[in-house]
């Protein structure tokens, strides 16, 4: 039953997994060649997809890009996901990635970004999507990373577009590749080596078509300037130049779509301050933009479900609203999320969502100021960069924790560190802490890393994101004394600094990141002790998944309600089943009409059984084994449903646990006792169960029929088979029930025993009480018994008082010297009929014939006659029953 | 005129008391009770006598649990539920459920009950409350003798984890009465499926393994990732949940879907075994 069970279940979960899914959209691949360049006549061949809406009429379009290194298949889920809602969306390949042709020219506004427009011109004329104009599709533009970044660049340069969500994107590609945190520094920053040259490979690859080992599939211009910048760490104006023309800053102010910017909180490429550079250009101009954080980003992946759910929701709100504008207006709130610990079920993290009712910037809306002490400290700048920290892992992605955790590292000799006291309360820390440092130089130019860590008490430090703040100063004096503060504003993040931990601030010379200089020198640094952190007290937002709080209430609820109706139900019925159903055998211990039992498999146990019993008899149920005794006696215990036909015990109809069992005692097929009890123990567990009054019990009349002496203390496991029967008759009479049912009662008793039982019983049959006992032994019955049924093949085929039963029968058994002559002798008289029986044997029906005269007749014809036996009815009964059958049995 | 004999009332049958009684004589309940007493005994003497292994057993961030075991006698106590609850306890509630009815039925003193008689559905009732009275007292045996000898061996410090700060004491002690509930609650599972085990079949040993076996099961199952959101589904899915209590501030969403979880399916479970039993012939 349970492997079946089991067996259904895990048949169920493979069904549903393979259950083909329903599709609302449907997709068509094409390559569409667009004409592009700078003169707008280069061909170039794109690889895109449409998804439309299966139904409905026009429909507005979302154009969504894909993150560098990319194809189309890389936002399929997003694609998807927008079509359920209703959209066209389109995806394409950008040039130089997977099956488009062309080359990169990294988001520039006459290749890529032009691609895009002629993608809007092939959108607006497609049947099926909305137009606001002739050639003027309704559409949005989405995309992550370099779909981000070109979602910016084409709302610059074409009004078409309706509304754009760029997510984790930049604002000045020459800032994220070369940063500089240090304030009114006008340097170059450090060359963010690691990011650039994953960049750069995801571009290289190149199949089949061209084969340029050192390019790859990068456009000329942007192959050089990657090389050039990549071998001196700084930037050349060619290259300045070029980075500024694929960035979003310059042409921000003719941005008019309403722009959504996700930004991911977990991102050592393109940092939280990307997205606020573009937040304040767009809205400076009037634009709507609204911004929202999230725990992830280039190293921190996609995020918790959680933060998934809520940009993949203000995506769609925005888009309702700005495209399809058939939304309610979005709010203009904050919203970002904070590391609330990790998941314990997948190990991933779990954050909290919290909202603003404006977007603060990176400076938060208050602030907390912590200071920090240290001494000027001496710091190595190794030698090319080797061995170098670690903050973070860039292009690992995903791996949240370990990001988190204690990935970072510091080299000695290689970082100075400034600790706070233990805060005394807790710091929401959301934007970019600011501290401010003063280094010494021999060489007059240094190149620093700041980070701030948070300690908690057991001196664990953690990188918030690993996200650490490259300086590169210049003109720095050789004594630290002398050296003027610079600000260094460290990246922003969000992160509960918990009471009692400790701030620290770590200043470091090497980063594996970065492009340090190559030559050994020994800076010196310290850092002034006020170190600024912004801080912002969010509204938490309501979990989605505290509905669940609703529904585990509900079901509570239901619970308790059906349970109130069951207990109800069940206590009505009680009440019907005290009603006395058949008055006229309201004295009648047992009465037994039309009984029939088939079980589940066919087998008809009891065919058809009536009999009665009147108070003050013993009747005997006799029958060979497998007659449907035992069947018979489980229905009148309540343990057995009848199929047919019914069992009253004093006029009330027998059903499971009808109350009237209580008036009668049982042993059915063999006692059944806690084999860790005594005997003893064992009758007052089974009195306790009735819960009934100790006084009612009669234990010691009890005890004193079961006649076990000092066994009673004994442990009912090691009981012999006897004495166990003798303690379960014992137990049936318990309270002295007005009908005794035993089944067996005398298997396993020895010969004295077997005469006391027959005693006891007869005299529980006074006072009105009754007693059934079923057999399989004609001579118990016979001995025992004031009334018999005699059972077969679930049928009954005698019954009356044992007297009339085994009082004589009309047949005698005789055994004769010669039978043949005996039979002729037997035919002159009156007699019924003959039977021979044996070599020597003769059963012959007298017909009221007096045995005298037959004998007599027999010897007068000279037959001897060596035996006659009268034969009784009970004995002719059961004979019949067994018949001639060698088995001796019932058994069928 | 009333059908009952004198004194007999079917709501006065059975009486939990004597059911109690009836379940504490037995040599299974003592041993698996006073296990539970003795397992953060043998725990605390491994940590005693034990030398510094140096394995990582790979549970990520909670492997910290182990290391941070010995740092007071809150930690020692979660730490002895930590190692318990994935299969000890599964096995103690699964006895003292699928047990109860299947051994009475295997030892023939169950139709002698029915025949008393106790209304059956009374009987299952009774017996029902009985076992998971037993198993919440063993559920808190463990976690109240960890928490005894932790606190006097290692003294009273707070609850430390590494995925959030430490807890203090006081509010420690909240969070481990709150992680033991949703333990009991995730265990109703088992103690469901036993318990219907228990009303199905006459060997008690059957009823007490298929149960556990089929948590395993359902273990086995939730591994395999390709099932995806069907694991949701799965009874075992969320009996790691608790875990998200030690967190700062305290996550619930994983402990309420298996609460939810574990009572539908316990009422399931409880629900058939009621229709079975009330309806079915008692052949033992």
């Amino acid at each position: 039953m349970a492997g079946s069970v089991a067996l259904v279940l895990v048949a169920a979960l493979v069904g549903w997994a393979a259950l083909p899914e329903r599709r609302s959209w449907t997709a068509t691949d094409q390559r569409l060649t667009v004409l592009s360049g700078p003169s707008g006549t280069e061909p170039v061949a794109l690889d895109t997809r449409l998804y439309l809406p299966s139904d409905g009429g026009k429909v507005p379009a979302v154009l969504l890009g894909h993150g560098f290194g990319g194809t189309k298949n890389s936002v399929r889920d997003d694609a998807e996901s927008l079509a359920d809602r209703g959209y066209a969306v389109l995806t394409w390949t950008a040039r130089g990635f997977g099956a488009s042709g062309g080359e990169i020219h990294l988001n520039s506004p006459d290749y890529e970004v032009r691609d895009a427009q002629r993608l809007l011109d092939w959108l607006a004329a497609q049947p099926r999507v909305r137009t606001d104009a002739a050639g003027d599709p309704r559409v949005g533009v989405v995309g992550g990373s370099y779909g981000g970044a070109l979602a910016l660049l084409l709302a610059a340069q074409d009004p078409r577009v309706d509304a754009i969500v760029p997510l984790i994107t930049w604002n000045d590609l020459g800032r994220a590749f070369f940063p500089q945190s240090a304030a009114e520094v006008t340097t170059p920053g450090v060359f963010k080596k690691n990011w650039a040259g994953l960049f750069f490979g995801s571009g290289a690859e190149s199949p089949g078509g061209r084969t340029d080992p050192a390019c790859g599939r990068f456009a000329a211009d942007v192959c050089a300037a990657y090389l050039k910048m990549a071998t001196t760490g700084t930037p050349d104006a060619a290259t300045t130049a070029l980075l500024q023309r694929s960035s979003p800053a310059p042409v921000l102010n003719r941005i008019k779509a309403p722009t959504l910017l996700i930004q991911g909180a977990v991102d050592t490429l393109f940092p939280l301050s990307e997205a606020d550079a573009n937040a304040k250009g767009i809205a400076a101009t009037g634009t709507p933009v609204r911004v929202a954080w999230f725990t992830g980003g280039h190293d921190g992946g996609s995020g918790p479900q959680t933060d998934q759910d809520r940009t993949k929701f203000l995506t769609a709100q925005w888009l309702d609203h700005y495209v399809s504008r058939d939304g309610a207006a979005p709010e203009n709130s904050f919203t970002y999320s904070r590391v609330a610990g990790f998941s314990a079920l997948d190990r991933g993290l779990v954050t909290n969502g919290y909202s603003d009712p404006a977007y603060p910037g990176l400076t938060g809306t208050g602030r907390a100021d912590v200071t920090v002490r240290g001494a000027a400290q001496p710091i190595a700048n190794p030698p090319n960069g080797n061995p170098g920290g670690l903050s973070s892992l860039p292009g690992v992605g995903g791996q949240l924790s370990s990001l988190l955790g204690s990935v970072a590292g510091d080299l000695p000799g290689q970082h100075a560190q400034f600790d706070s006291a233990p805060v005394a309360d807790a710091i929401e820390v959301v934007g970019a802490p600011t501290v401010r440092l003063r280094a010494a130089s021999p060489t007059g130019s240094a190149t620093l890393f700041v980070k701030l860590y948070d300690v908690d008490p057991n001196g664990t430090a953690t990188l918030s994101g690993g996200l650490i703040a490259p300086v590169r100063l210049t003109g720095l004096p050789t004594d630290v004394a002398a050296a003027r503060p610079v600000t260094v504003t460290l990246p922003a993040i969000v992160r509960r600094i918990d009471a009692g931990h400790l701030v620290r601030v770590t200043v470091a010379t090497s980063d594996q990141a970065f492009l340090t200089p190559p030559d050994p020198v020994t800076y010196t640094v310290a850092v002034e002790p006020a170190v600024t952190l912004p801080t912002a007290v969010g509204t938490p937002i309501a979990n989605p998944q505290v509905v669940w709080r609703y529904v585990l209430l509900a079901v509570l609820g239901l619970i308790v309600a059906g349970l109130v109706v069951v207990l109800i139900v069940r206590r009505r019925r009680l009440r019907r089943q005290d009603a006395p159903t058949v008055d006229e055998y309201a004295e009648t211990p047992l009465v037994v009409r039309g009984l029939r039992k088939a079980y589940g498999d066919g087998f008809v146990a009891v065919e058809r059984v009536d009999f009665t019993v009147e108070r003050g008899q013993v009747v005997g149920l006799l029958g060979p084994n497998g007659a449907g005794k035992t069947t018979t006696l489980r229905v009148l215990m309540g343990l057995t449903m009848p199929t047919e036909g019914d069992a009253l015990v004093f006029g009330h109809r027998l059903e499971p646990g009808s109350p009237v069992l209580s008036r009668v005692g049982a042993l059915v097929e063999g006692p059944g006792f806690l084999p860790h009890l005594t005997g003893l123990q064992n009758l007052h567990a089974y009195w306790q169960a009735t819960g009934r009054p100790a006084a009612d019990a009669r234990f010691d009349e009890a005890l004193e029929i079961a006649g076990l002496g000092d066994s009673v203390h004994r442990r009912t496991k090691n009981y012999s088979h006897g004495m166990r029967q003798r303690l379960a008759i014992a137990q049936a009479m318990l309270g002295l029930p007005e009908l005794l049912v035993l089944d067996e009662p005398t298997d396993g008793l020895d010969p004295p025993q077997i005469a006391e039982m027959r005693r006891v019983l007869k005299r529980y049959a006074t006072d009105g009480r009754a007693v059934l006992v079923s057999s399989h032994l004609l001579a118990e019955v016979e001995q025992t018994c004031t009334h018999a049924v005699v059972v077969n093949k679930g049928r009954i085929v005698a019954a009356g008082p044992v007297e009339d039963i085994v009082g004589e029968s009309p047949s005698v058994q005789l055994d004769v010297s010669d039978v043949a002559a005996a039979e002729q002798v037997l035919a002159g008289l009156n007699v019924r009929s003959v039977t021979p029986e044996g070599a020597t044997g003769l059963i012959v029906d007298m017909n009221g014939t007096p045995r005298t005269e037959v004998v007599a007749s027999l010897v007068r014809a000279g037959v001897g006659v060596d035996r006659v036996v009268p034969r009784r009815r009970l004995e002719d009964a059961f004979l019949a029953l067994v018949g001639d059958n060698s088995r001796g049995s019932g058994d069928r | 005129m009333s059908a009952a004999a004198t004194g007999y009332r079917a709501t006065a049958t059975m009486p939990i008391l004597a059911e109690v009684r009836r379940q504490a004589s037995r040599r299974r309940t003592q041993l698996a009770l006073g296990f539970m007493a003795l397992l953060p005994v043998i725990i605390l003497l491994a940590f005693e006598f034990g030398g510094d292994g140096d394995d990582d057993n790979g549970g990520g961030a909670f492997a910290s649990l182990v290391d941070l075991a010995t740092s007071g006698g809150l930690n020692f106590a979660l730490f002895s539920i930590f190692v318990s609850a994935g299969f000890l306890l599964v096995v103690v509630v699964a006895l003292f459920c699928g047990d109860t009815v299947a051994s009475e039925a295997s030892w023939g003193s169950l139709r002698y009950l029915l025949a008393v008689p106790v209304p059956r559905a009374r009987l299952l009732g009774v017996k029902l409350i009985v076992a998971l009275g037993y198993s919440l007292l063993a559920l808190l045996t463990l976690a109240g003798t960890a928490l005894l000898i932790g606190t006097l061996r290692y003294g009273w410090h707070p609850l430390g984890s590494t995925v959030a700060a430490e807890i203090p004491a006081g509010e420690g002690v909240l969070r481990l009465l709150a992680i033991l509930g949703y333990l009991a609650v995730v265990l109703l599972v088992v103690a469901g499926l036993a318990f219907l085990l228990s009303v199905l079949t006459d060997a008690a040993l059957g009823a007490v393994g298929g149960a556990v076996l089929l948590w395993i099961l359902s273990g086995i199952l939730d591994q395999i990732t390709a099932l995806g959101s069907i694991r949701n589904f799965l009874p075992t899915h969320y009996s790691d949940a608790w875990l998200g209590l030690l967190s700062t501030p305290v996550q619930t969403d994983d402990v309420v879907k298996g609460a939810i979880s574990a009572v539908c399916y316990a009422t399931v479970f409880w629900a058939l075994a009621f229709y079975r039993f009330t309806r079915k012939d008692i052949t033992s």
